[in-house]
């Protein structure tokens, strides 16, 4: 049964339904793009350029090139073997005189001091004293720092002067560039980030593990409970949950020290002796206690939203065709958790690996997560290319993290709640 | 500027007298608001008393003090590199301000064109202290990283008293707070391991040197508190969570005057430096008014009221007088007293310059094992 071809249908101003159809459909769309575009800008804007931003960071090698453009054209063809010859010598010379004469030397001494310490001073000294500097250039700059005189320095300058460099990325993997151009492991006494995203990573395990051990009967109550007493328990998950995060860690702190609450009452009833206080804060202890506390919310709610949409009806079904309480609840409730289980494992496991403020304040040495490197690499050593570098790693990882968790339980599974 | 005035008509009245006379003061100078950076704390109000209050007085300028000085250089950084610099003039350490300079965030200064004359006339170059009239930079204090000590935690009759007597655990037990940085524990770890101070540099140039400091360390990490705030050395001693606490000396001072702490100060082998003023690029004449005030010889002896850091300036040492609040002599809590400066270790900026990178990222690693 199928219909002939017949004339177009019309609407009643005689415009085909078909176009008529599809500027409506058009309108629309532009209402929602409209509506939806402060937030498609502001994410442009506040996430999507500084992301593209750092990512470029910790690539960029802009300073050797720019700051010593007349060295780095000399030094091409040189074959690395011998001191080059004195037409790079005097090209040195004469950018060093023009960047101290701009005041611009800094971020290329900065730059090489990364790379091998005492080239800040070395730059430094001899910008000051580039008037005295004179033909033949080469004596004259080893007289001054006999660091010209070194092969390494020139190799330097020679390997930095490409516009691109992966050097950051390998000193956020505790590897560095030999002065041959092979890359090696940092001696053993420098290697620090390796140890830190490992770190980092098992501890959020630790994290995650421990806030769905706490987190899962909470849940099981809040969903199971008459609402008038469930109620009362969702504001006890919540209360905190808007309380300052500076607030909770600091009563952490508070609690924990070696002269806090708990020691005092453990000391008090003859637990433990005056003398051997346990210390719980600013070691690893303290920061899987206190994050966990935090994080525990983040777990607690994905959890009650699924456990919510189960009908006791089935729990009831399996206890009556014979399971015992264990068997039904590991073959029956538990199967129906899981996505809940894996909306507040992600969750919680990504938070955590980016989490700064607490490992911070109640880590310690050996409680702190490479993200207080990022910090410190920003605020303090200045090192902006190798904050770039660990940032974009730690992106990777928790895409990574994305991958393979949605390749196996999948993100459509998913529910937040 | 509007409301100012109109506060300032208020306060007069109606007396036209009064208004006019006020019309004369706004145009000889124009009322600005000066966004100064500096260190937070006791250090800042001893500022703020000695040289906002008088200036505000004097001119009518608004001052609004930023506690950022922990992280100037990157702050600096920042701001000039968003196009958009917001201070107007920053209080920093001259081996921060050594780097701002090599990279322009900062202004040159004409030292002995910018800043007043001592009261005898003498020039500024000649009058501040060796080293505190840096190419970009101008001294307004001499301070000293010390270890101080809870006097309460040893026996009257057995105090510590020098820099050995705080890596030596079985004299002297009990935790110490150090600062979380290789600055200054290197040097001490070296002095107490019996290295002559004027050898400390060239030592830590050297790998056995670097490794010696380490050791040394190792021997009290077990019981070392690390701190990273200015503030919490007096808070841990205080609490007697540590028996000595490494800190800047004003801070020990200020709790030992103010709070009557039971605190004492180990002057030995104090690390000494100096701390000062930056003028951001491009806020040279906006500031430099209020810089040369800032600066002068009755202003820095002024700040030692307040405060136990030396003037970086001849002239006023001789203006010390005593404490604003107790009326304590202050010159003996002074770092560069002769008695405290006998065995003083002056802060080699070039050094740090150089390997403060390495021996971070070094002591870093070393923490975490």
């Amino acid at each position: 049964m199928s219909e002939s071809p017949a004339a177009p249908l019309r609407t009643a101003d005689g415009v085909p339904l078909k176009v008529s159809l599809r500027r409506t459909v058009r309108r629309s769309k532009i209402k929602a793009l409209l509506l939806v575009a402060p937030l498609l800008i502001f994410l442009f804007i506040a996430f999507l350029m500084p992301l593209f931003e750092m990512l470029w960071r910790s690539v960029d090698n802009p300073e050797v090139s720019t700051h010593l453009s007349r060295t780095v054209s000399a030094l091409e063809g040189w074959n690395g073997e011998s001191l080059p010859d004195e037409a790079a010598f005097a090209a040195l010379a004469e950018d060093l005189r023009e960047g101290q004469q701009e005041r611009n030397l800094g971020l290329l001494s900065s730059r090489l001091n990364y790379e091998k310490s005492g080239m800040r001073s070395t730059i430094s000294r001899t910008a000051r004293r580039v008037d005295t500097l004179e033909p033949p250039y080469r004596a004259s700059l080893i007289e001054v720092n006999d660091t010209w005189g070194e092969l390494d320095t020139w190799k330097l300058i020679q390997r930095e002067a490409s516009p691109y460099t992966i050097s950051y990325y390998l000193a956020a993997v505790d590897l560095q560039l030999s002065p041959d151009g092979e890359i090696v492991k940092v001696p053993e006494h420098m290697r620090i980030h390796a140890t830190l995203f490992w770190r980092t990573l098992w501890m959020s395990a630790v994290i995650t593990g421990l806030t769905l051990l706490l987190g899962y009967p909470v849940a099981f109550l809040l969903a199971s409970l008459p609402a008038r007493h469930s109620n009362l328990l969702m504001i006890l998950v919540l209360l905190p949950f808007w309380t300052s995060l500076l607030v909770r860690t600091t009563t952490w702190i508070a609690i924990l020290q070696s002269q806090g609450v708990l020691n005092d009452v453990m000391v008090a009833l003859g637990l433990i002796a005056d003398e051997a206080r346990w210390q719980m804060i600013h070691n690893k202890l303290g920061t899987i206690i206190a994050m966990t506390h935090i994080l525990l919310p983040f777990m607690i709610l994905p959890l009650y939203s699924v456990m919510k949409t189960i009908p006791p009806s089935y729990m009831r079904a399996a206890r009556s065709l014979g399971g015992k309480p264990f068997l039904s609840f590991r073959r029956v409730y538990f199967p129906l958790t899981i996505p809940g289980i894996a909306a507040g494992g992600i969750l919680v496991f990504i938070l955590s690996i980016g989490y700064y403020i607490t490992p911070a304040l109640v880590g310690g040495q050996s409680g702190r997560f490479i993200t207080n490197y990022i910090a410190y690499h920003m605020q303090t050593s200045l090192n902006w290319g190798l904050a770039a570098a660990i940032a974009s790693i730690l992106l990777f990882v928790v895409i990574i993290c994305y991958l393979v968790f949605n390749r196996l339980i999948g993100v459509d599974k998913v529910k937040l709640g | 500027m509007k409301t100012i005035i109109r506060k300032r008509v208020l306060k007069a009245g109606i007396a036209v007298v009064g208004l006019s006379s006020l019309a004369v003061a706004v145009s000889a100078h124009a009322q600005q608001t000066l966004n100064i950076v500096s260190w937070g704390g006791a250090y800042s109000m001893s500022q703020h008393e000695a040289y906002d209050k008088p200036w505000m007085e004097k001119t009518g300028d608004e001052i609004v003090n930023i506690d950022r000085s922990g992280n100037a250089l990157a702050g600096l950084r920042a701001q000039s590199q968003a196009g958009n610099v917001t201070w107007d003039l920053v209080d920093m350490l001259p081996a921060d301000a050594m780097i701002a300079c090599a990279e322009g965030l900062i202004e040159p200064l004409d030292h002995d064109e910018l800043l007043a004359d001592a009261p005898d006339g003498t020039p500024p170059s000649e009058d501040f202290v060796d080293g505190a009239l840096g190419d970009c930079f101008v001294a307004s204090i001499v301070y000293s990283n010390i270890v101080a000590f809870n006097s309460d935690m040893f026996p009257e009759d057995d105090q510590p008293s020098t820099i050995e007597d705080v890596f030596d655990l079985e004299n002297y037990p009990g935790k110490r707070a150090l600062l979380r940085k290789p600055i200054n524990n290197m040097e001490w770890a070296l002095i107490a391991d019996g290295v002559d101070r004027e050898e400390v540099y060239a030592m830590l140039e050297t790998e056995e040197g670097v490794q010696r400091a380490f050791d040394k360390l190792d021997t009290i990490k077990d019981e070392v508190i690390w701190w990273e705030e200015g503030a919490q050395p007096p808070q841990l001693l205080a609490d007697q969570e540590v028996a000595f606490a490494s800190a800047y000396n004003g801070r020990i001072f200020n709790a030992m005057v103010t709070e009557d702490q039971p605190f004492e100060i180990i002057w030995d082998a104090q690390v000494f430096e100096l701390d000062g003023w930056v003028v951001p690029t491009g806020k040279l004449d906006k500031v430099k008014d209020y810089l040369h005030f800032a600066t002068d010889t009755q202003r820095l002896a002024d700040q030692a009221q307040y405060i136990s850091y030396g003037p970086a300036r001849l002239s006023s040492s001789e203006l010390v007088s005593t404490h604003a609040e107790t009326g304590m002599e202050m010159t003996p809590h002074m770092p560069t007293h002769e008695p405290n400066f006998a065995t003083a270790l002056q802060k080699d900026d070039l050094f740090w310059a150089d390997y403060n990178d390495e021996l971070t990222q070094r002591f870093n690693a070393w923490l975490s094992r």
